[in-house]
């Protein structure tokens, strides 16, 4: 749904190395985490706890909560609200939520 | 006020204390109307806890340990019932509750009070004192600095506001009326009757039940009744939703049926101000990770304060008014706990003029004071 325009090479960012399960994938830095994982094609980012349905990001602001994801072992992450760093280590969420640290 | 329809009882407050009298009244076959406010007021029954909480109430006043227990060993029955009858599910959990010392000097003392309230009662008090060990077999997630708990059988925990909605859904379903947005300026007896004027309407019955939370301190002298009470703010954390891993409600944290941790509590004397503070909320939430250090990174979603209802010896206010014959009062800071009592056995004290021995003692007149 959503492309990156084209800039011309002095204008383009750098790009930043992040995993996604077991996945590389280098992505512009200075973008927040939610849209590099659209950017990505990563959909859904998670399914609900109860009844198993996907979801993606909706707002893109902080509001809605359905961009949850795992990011370096912190649960529940919004991930429109964070952005990409060099080795960022990036979970999908499966079920509930664990209290408690990532094992 | 002749084309109006024939109201029996007239209810003034739509909380939990005066849904469940409203829902036992209609029960019993009352035409029942309640008055409930609006949204701007302050509505404890929107702001609790949901603890049916029964250790250690009562010391020095065993008719209130009496009618605490009682309420709460009903509590079931009147889940089921509300079930039945509007399909609402109140998520009642009744596996027993604990309260977590980090003092074994305090752990101790409390135990010497139960042992006290039992005697009082002439019972073996039903609680068990549990050392660190004993409580990791019940919560298994407890930090290092809890050194025991007292476990109650009797206590458990209820979502409040699917109680206020099954108490409201099952007051219609046995025909009761419930007019929201409505705020009583002035209740009066004339006529043998009690006209209540709310804005430009006025409502009319042979009886008048004041649940009016806070606003029971304005209501009630105008029907010949004191309702001497205060608010005492409380202030509320809410978690995300995570997977179970506390079964048993304890004083100040449970989990819901849902999987949200609801964290409490603080007791301020602040008058009518409902807001939250960092530092009140900081601490709560310290205590809480104290408990249960697995708490620390789990996002907190919302925070609120809400005013309890207290009198100044903590215990309720039921009272009918010799002036005005018809009138009651009922004020109180536990409407969960006593939800199951107030339905039933108050409810039957209104309609039939036999108290209950329980709560003879709980009349305003205790806080008059001697002026010789």
């Amino acid at each position: 749904m959503f492309k990156p325009i084209n800039l011309p090479a002095a204008e383009q960012r750098k790009t930043v190395l992040i995993r996604v399960e077991d996945r590389e994938v280098h992505v512009s830095e200075g973008q927040t985490l939610a849209m590099a994982l659209l950017g990505a094609g990563v959909v859904p980012f998670r399914r609900t706890a109860v009844s198993g349905a996907p979801r993606t990001p909706l707002c893109l602001m902080g509001v809605c909560f359905d961009c949850l994801v795992e990011v370096d072992g912190s649960q529940n992450v919004q991930s429109c609200l964070v952005e990409v760093r060099e080795g960022m280590q990036v979970r999908l969420p499966s079920g509930a939520r664990r209290a408690g640290d990532s094992a | 006020m002749t084309d109006h329809p024939h109201i029996d009882t007239l209810v003034v407050g739509g909380g939990v204390v005066g849904m469940s009298i409203a829902y036992g009244l209609a029960r019993s076959g009352d035409v029942v109307c309640v008055l409930d406010g609006s949204d701007d007021a302050f509505r404890a029954s929107r702001g609790n806890f949901g603890l049916i909480w029964v250790q250690n109430k009562g010391l020095g006043r065993p008719a209130y340990a009496r009618w605490t227990m009682q309420a709460a060993r009903t509590w079931q029955s009147l889940a089921t019932e509300l079930q039945e009858l509007t399909g609402v599910d109140v998520e009642l959990r009744q596996p027993g509750g604990l309260s977590m010392s980090f003092d074994e000097k305090v752990l101790a003392a409390s135990s010497e009070k139960l042992n006290a309230l039992g005697k009082e009662l002439g019972i073996v008090y039903p609680y068990e004192r549990l050392d660190a060990d004993g409580l990791r077999k019940l919560t298994p997630d407890i930090g290092p600095d809890v050194v025991g708990a007292i476990y109650c059988p009797l206590d458990g925990h209820v979502s409040p506001l699917r109680t206020l909605r099954a108490l409201v859904h099952g007051f219609r379903a046995r025909g009761g009326q419930l007019v929201s947005g409505v705020n009583v300026d002035r209740v009066e007896r004339r006529g043998g009757e009690f006209h209540v004027h709310a804005g430009n309407k006025v409502y009319t019955a042979g009886r008048v039940v004041l649940a009016a939370g806070l606003a029971n301190r304005e209501l009630a002298p105008q029907v010949g009744l004191k309702a001497p009470i205060r608010p005492v703010r409380g202030q509320l954390l809410v978690s995300e939703r995570v997977q179970p891993f506390l079964h048993y409600p304890c004083h100040y944290v449970r989990q819901t049926g849902e999987g949200v941790v609801q964290i409490g509590d603080s007791k301020e004397e602040v008058g009518m101000d409902d807001s939250t503070t960092l530092g009140e909320l900081a601490r709560i939430a310290a205590r809480a990770t104290r408990t249960f250090p697995m708490l620390a990174n789990v996002n907190i979603v919302r925070t609120w304060g809400a005013l309890r209802v207290m009198s100044p010896d903590g215990y309720p206010i039921y009272q009918a008014s010799t002036e005005c014959p018809g009138a009651f009062v009922v004020t109180c800071h536990s409407g969960i706990t006593l939800a199951p009592a107030h339905a039933g056995p108050l409810v039957d004290w209104m309609r039939t003029g036999t108290e209950p021995a329980e709560i003879r003692g709980f009349k305003a007149e205790r806080f008059d004071v001697q002026t010789n």
